[in-house]
Formats: C-alpha cells, sequence, structure tokens
C-alpha cells in the first residue's frame, strides 16, 4: 500500500505512532422477544448494568470526569430517565426503540435549551443513551482496546473514552466530532493526541499511523523517509515545548527587556476552562460568533450576559476585548448574512451587518454594558470603514445604559475601540475617536495585499510580511502610542514566531494569540532583541 | 414565606422560596446535590419555578434538570411529611449557599 496523507482539526496535540484500530458503530442489531413484559426486564437489567459500570468508572476518575460520571450515574438512577420508554414498551415497542426514543426526545430538550450550559448537557445525555444501548446489543463487550493504540471512530463517548487505559500513550482519530467536545477536553487533559473531521477512513484495521495531532495530519503506511522526518518533528517539538511551559507562566519580555502583553483569542467559553488565566494578559479577542452556532436564532441578553460575565470572572481583573457580532465575509449565518452577495469580503458584514440589524445589535450592546460591571471590559466594533460608524455604535450604547439603568439594572460603559482592518482605518487612524485599537491582521493583510487567503494560489500574496501591511501596522502602532491609546494586533501573525520580531520591530508591544500558540508566542518573542534588530527585515 | 395554603391537612407540610444565585443554576452538579439532600429526608418533596407550579418532584435528578432554571429563578418548595421543616429549612439554605460551589467553576 502507497503513503497516504490525511488531515483534520486539531482537538489534542502530540504526536503517537503505532497500528491502529477501527471501531465501527455498533447499529442495533438486537430482535424483540416480542413479549413486553421480558423486554422491560431486559431494559431495566441493561439501565442496571451501565449504571454499574459507571459507577466502577467514577470510583477510579477525578476531577471534571469524576463529576461527569457522577452525574450520568444519578440520571440513570432516577426511574423518571426511563418512565417514557417502559411506557412504549407496554404497548409493544421493542426495549431498545423504546429506550433510543425516549432518550432522544429527552436530548432533544436539552439541544433545545436557552442556556449555553443545559445545552451542552445534550452529551451527557447521548452518552447515557448510548451506553445502555450498548448493554442492550451486547455491544458493550465487543471492542477491547489494547493500552497504546490508535482509534479510529465515527466519534466517542466520554466514557467510552475514560473505559480505555490511555497510561502507554495512543491516539484518537475521528471522522466527525468537534474540538470543543468533552471527550476533546478529557484527551487534551490526558494528553492524548486527538484529531476530527478527518472525513473518512482509508486504513484497514492494524494499519501502520504516523499522527501529529498538534498540525492534525495522519500518514497511513509511511515510507521510512516520511517516519524520519516525524520522528526529527516530535523531537523538535518537544525541545521547543520543554523550552516554551518552562517560560509560558511568566510575562513576555524581550531579550533587551521590554515587556510585550500576550493575550488570548478565544472563539468558544469552553476553551477558557482549559486554561490558567495566570499563563496570559487577558483576553485580546472574544469572537461573539459562537453565540449562533448551536442554534438559528440569537441568544436573548441574560444568557449573553452570562456568558461575558464568566469570561471577565475567569480573567481575574485582567482585561477582556470582546468583538461585537462579525458575521459575513468567511462566516456567514443563515438567516442574518446576506446570501449571494458577489464578494462577500466586500459586502454587509461586521458593524455593518450589526447597523442593519439593531435589533440583534442592541441585545448584544445591553448583555455587554451589563457585563461591564463586573471587570475591564473592552468592546471592539468589527469592520469600521468610516468614523460614524464607531459614532452610531457608541451612541446605542448610551442608550441601551440608559435604558438598563432606568430599569434599575447595573449597566456600566466599557471602552469602546474598533478592529482595525478596512486599510481606509488603517490609514486615516487619527480621524477615529475611539478607545483603543486592535489590528486585526489577517484581513487587513487580505484587503491591502489584494488577495483571498482563502484562495489557494494567492496565498502567498496575502503575506503580513509584506512592507506595505507592515509599515500600516506601525502607523497605527505609533498613533496609539502618541494618542495614548492601546494598541494591539489579534490576528494570526501574532501567534506566528516568523512573524513575530517584524510586529515588533513595526512597534507592536501587545499580541492575541490562540491559547494553543502562547508558548510558541512567549518563547519567540524571548528571542527578540529590539536593540539588534536585522536591517533587512521589512 | 407561605406558599401553598392548599395542602392535604391530614399531612405537617412547610414550603419556602429561595432565589437560583449561583452562575450556572439548577445545573448537573447543583441538581444532583439538591436531590441527594431532599432523599436523606422521609417526606414528600416538590419543587416548582412559580407558585401555580409544575411541581416536580425533588428526588428526582431527570425533572429536575428538565426545569432548565437559570440563574435568577426563584424556587418554590413544598413539603409533606414529618420531617418537612427540616427538609425545607435545609434545600432552602442549600440553595441560598450556592450549593457550596466556588463560582468560577466552568463545568456543571
Amino acid at each position: 500500500m502507497a503513503e497516504l496523507r490525511l488531515t483534520g482539526r486539531s482537538a489534542s496535540s502530540g504526536f503517537f505512532e503505532g497500528p491502529v484500530i477501527i471501531l465501527t458503530d455498533t447499529a442495533a442489531t438486537r430482535v424483540s422477544s416480542g413479549n413486553p413484559s421480558i423486554e422491560a426486564e431486559i431494559l431495566r437489567k441493561s439501565i442496571e448494568s451501565c449504571r454499574n459500570s459507571l459507577v466502577s468508572l467514577a470510583e477510579s476518575a477525578d476531577g471534571e470526569a469524576a463529576e461527569m460520571l457522577g452525574f450520568q450515574v444519578a440520571m440513570l438512577e432516577d426511574d423518571a430517565l426511563a418512565e417514557g420508554a417502559f411506557a412504549a414498551i407496554s404497548q409493544g415497542i421493542a426495549a431498545h426503540e423504546a429506550w433510543r426514543d425516549a432518550l432522544n426526545e429527552e436530548i432533544k430538550s436539552y439541544k433545545d435549551a436557552d442556556d449555553e450550559y443545559f445545552r451542552a448537557r445534550a452529551a451527557d445525555l447521548e452518552d447515557i443513551r448510548d451506553g445502555v444501548m450498548a448493554e442492550l446489543t451486547g455491544s458493550s463487550k465487543k471492542v477491547d482496546v489494547p493500552s497504546g493504540s490508535i482509534l479510529f471512530s465515527r466519534d466517542l463517548p466520554p466514557s467510552r473514552f475514560l473505559k480505555i487505559d490511555w497510561s502507554k500513550g495512543g491516539a484518537l482519530l475521528l471522522t466527525e466530532g468537534s474540538p470543543t467536545s468533552h471527550v476533546a477536553m478529557l484527551a487534551r487533559s490526558k494528553n492524548v493526541p486527538m484529531i476530527v473531521n478527518l472525513g473518512q477512513i482509508p486504513a484497514e484495521n492494524g494499519a501502520f499511523l504516523l499522527v501529529d495531532g498538534g498540525s492534525g495530519s495522519v500518514i497511513v503506511e509511511a515510507t521510512e523517509a516520511s517516519k524520519r522526518e516525524f520522528r526529527e518533528k516530535r523531537e523538535f517539538e518537544a525541545k521547543i515545548d520543554e523550552m516554551a511551559e518552562k517560560a509560558v507562566r511568566n510575562p513576555a519580555v524581550t531579550r533587551d527587556g521590554t515587556s510585550i502583553s500576550v493575550m488570548i483569542n478565544v472563539a468558544d467559553p469552553l476553551e477558557l476552562d482549559q486554561l490558567d488565566w495566570v499563563k496570559c494578559d487577558g483576553i485580546g479577542l472574544v469572537r461573539t460568533e459562537f453565540l449562533f452556532t448551536n442554534e438559528r436564532t440569537f441568544p436573548a441578553e441574560t444568557p449573553q450576559y452570562q456568558i461575558y460575565r464568566r469570561m471577565l470572572e475567569w480573567a481575574n481583573g485582567r482585561p477582556v476585548t470582546i468583538r461585537t457580532l462579525d458575521a459575513g465575509g468567511d462566516k456567514p449565518i443563515p438567516g442574518l448574512t446576506i446570501d449571494g452577495e458577489t464578494n462577500p469580503f466586500l459586502g454587509v458584514r461586521g458593524v455593518r451587518l450589526s447597523l442593519l440589524r439593531q435589533d440583534i445589535f442592541r441585545v448584544q450592546l445591553r448583555a455587554l454594558a451589563r457585563a461591564a460591571v463586573h471587570g475591564p471590559l473592552k468592546v471592539m466594533v468589527p469592520m469600521v470603514t468610516v468614523p460614524s460608524e464607531l459614532e452610531q455604535t457608541k451612541a446605542l450604547m448610551n442608550e441601551e445604559i440608559a435604558a438598563l439603568l432606568a430599569e434599575g439594572i447595573p449597566a456600566a460603559l466599557p471602552q469602546m475601540g474598533i478592529m482595525v482592518e478596512v486599510p481606509a482605518a488603517a490609514i486615516a487612524i487619527d480621524l477615529f475617536d475611539a478607545d483603543f485599537f486592535s489590528i486585526g491582521s489577517n484581513d487587513l493583510t487580505q484587503y491591502v495585499t489584494a488577495a483571498g487567503r482563502d484562495i489557494g494560489a494567492v496565498a502567498d500574496l496575502a503575506d503580513t510580511m509584506n512592507p506595505a501591511v507592515l509599515r500600516l501596522i506601525g502607523s497605527v502602532a505609533a498613533y496609539g502610542r502618541t494618542s495614548g491609546r492601546d494598541v494591539s494586533l489579534c490576528g494570526d501573525a501574532g501567534g506566528d514566531p516568523r512573524i513575530i520580531p517584524a510586529l515588533l520591530k513595526h512597534g507592536i508591544r501587545s499580541v492575541s494569540v490562540a491559547p494553543k500558540l502562547l508558548a510558541r508566542a512567549k518563547q519567540a518573542i524571548s528571542e527578540v532583541d529590539l536593540g539588534q534588530m536585522d536591517e533587512a527585515m521589512p | 414565606m407561605t406558599v401553598n395554603p392548599s395542602a392535604k391537612p391530614e399531612f405537617k407540610s412547610a414550603s419556602g422560596t429561595a432565589l437560583l444565585v449561583n452562575a450556572v443554576g439548577l445545573h448537573a452538579r447543583p441538581s444532583v446535590k439538591l436531590t441527594q439532600l431532599a432523599k436523606s429526608f422521609s417526606a414528600n418533596i416538590s419543587l416548582a419555578t412559580s407558585v401555580e407550579g409544575p411541581w416536580v418532584d425533588a428526588k428526582s435528578p431527570v425533572k429536575i434538570m428538565r426545569i432548565k432554571a437559570p440563574k435568577g429563578t426563584t424556587l418554590y418548595f413544598q413539603a409533606l411529611g414529618d420531617d418537612c421543616d427540616a427538609a425545607v429549612a435545609a434545600l432552602t439554605d442549600l440553595v441560598n449557599r450556592r450549593f457550596d460551589e466556588t463560582e468560577d467553576e466552568g463545568h456543571g
């Protein structure tokens, strides 16, 4: 078999090589006994043995895993969970169908919940459903996974993950799944490399795989040269990580002693559960598009407020920058963004859309004003092109704060800043009366170079190292310094060791990066000597 | 606070209210704690988010979770049985103590 390379989304970084075990979906192949009282007894026994195996798992688990299992046990011990299933069985429905339908109904009510916390529990209910289904169909005993295996599956319930012995390493490859799932959180906490969204399984059971969790790549039946390259990369990254881990808890300082603020970008509130706030100087960008991911309707004011407040509490007094909804461009939202624009990147996106949809925008501004009571909140407005867009947003914010206070609801005015990504704003930055500037280097780069970052053929042109892009960044940084306004940079460039020296040379003193790039970014900063910059660097 | 004066006269009854102040509301971990505490009493205990009900069994985590009560909800308790006073006092106290959770725990 020839070498084959697959790429998915990284859910947990790390390297592993070894044979693969393919877990196929356990379709319910059970045949009904046809007798309601026998079916009811079989369901009762299956629930009982699922509960027993969770109890014994819980005994050896700790922290979050133990909490999760304890909740599942409490739900299984409650007769109310299976009431609907037993009622269906008495009507002649087979045990496995009755159980599956009853639980699916229960799961749906969680998925439909307004509150993010309750929605997230749907995964636990699915886990309970599948655990009992496995007992019913007898598949719970089928696959015994040896320690140190690479597992390839469609998806994997958290309880199944916890039943596997990962002490000798291993890796988890899913054709579906999500980096924010419970099982991904468990994989990261146990340092098991994990890749999701791989799409398909082109290998046979026992095939030899090389897994690079951090880059989301898998090599099937690798050549000797690929194996050598893989192992060299593993050793190189181990050395870098060792150095970076030592530095990540300390503030970032360049070799010549200049302090650099390193914050994090957050795309999903669940990411924060995995991270120690000590490692960063605050949150430099919260992408609020996550509010739309689970449902079609925009969440109400109070759930939004609770999420924002929790982020401020997590940051423990350090600043939190939340970007108002940035829909459109490469982030379409069904029912909200405008379909069929000839060029969505130049269309109704960011604040342009928010000002058209003030019903949604005002709810977000109210939630932000309420959260501002709880800590140093900065509100960043995306895609600002002319000063009046910022002024209109400020006016709406002031109206909503006045309304909240009139209702007796505590509210405060957060700092109001703009995302600098449209060249018109970057070039005439002195015309914008913003409290702070945050440079969105991804969009600024593609607008300045007229090269789409999603178009492979021109990807080389969309380079933040282009002198024109760096000069613009430099002039925004300089204006921030002279006018006393904070400037930070929150694009991919801020976490890229190749670009960091140039950003610092052009006056950037604050960057915001994906959490997994924190250690690398700090490491790269510590190697820069601002007194001895390479003259040839753009 | 008296909530339901229509409890059956042949049983000793008690009622009370408490405001959900913990960040995640009546969520997984708080629900498990509440039902475990309720089970330690012999009284029949029900819970609702409004005086009009619907009332659910406070010893059932499945039914409690179905309410999906967020922060800021007022919980109404009523208990029937010999230890009803102690049960209502203990349960309202648990809610007022924020279920003994620290507020920054995201996963609940």
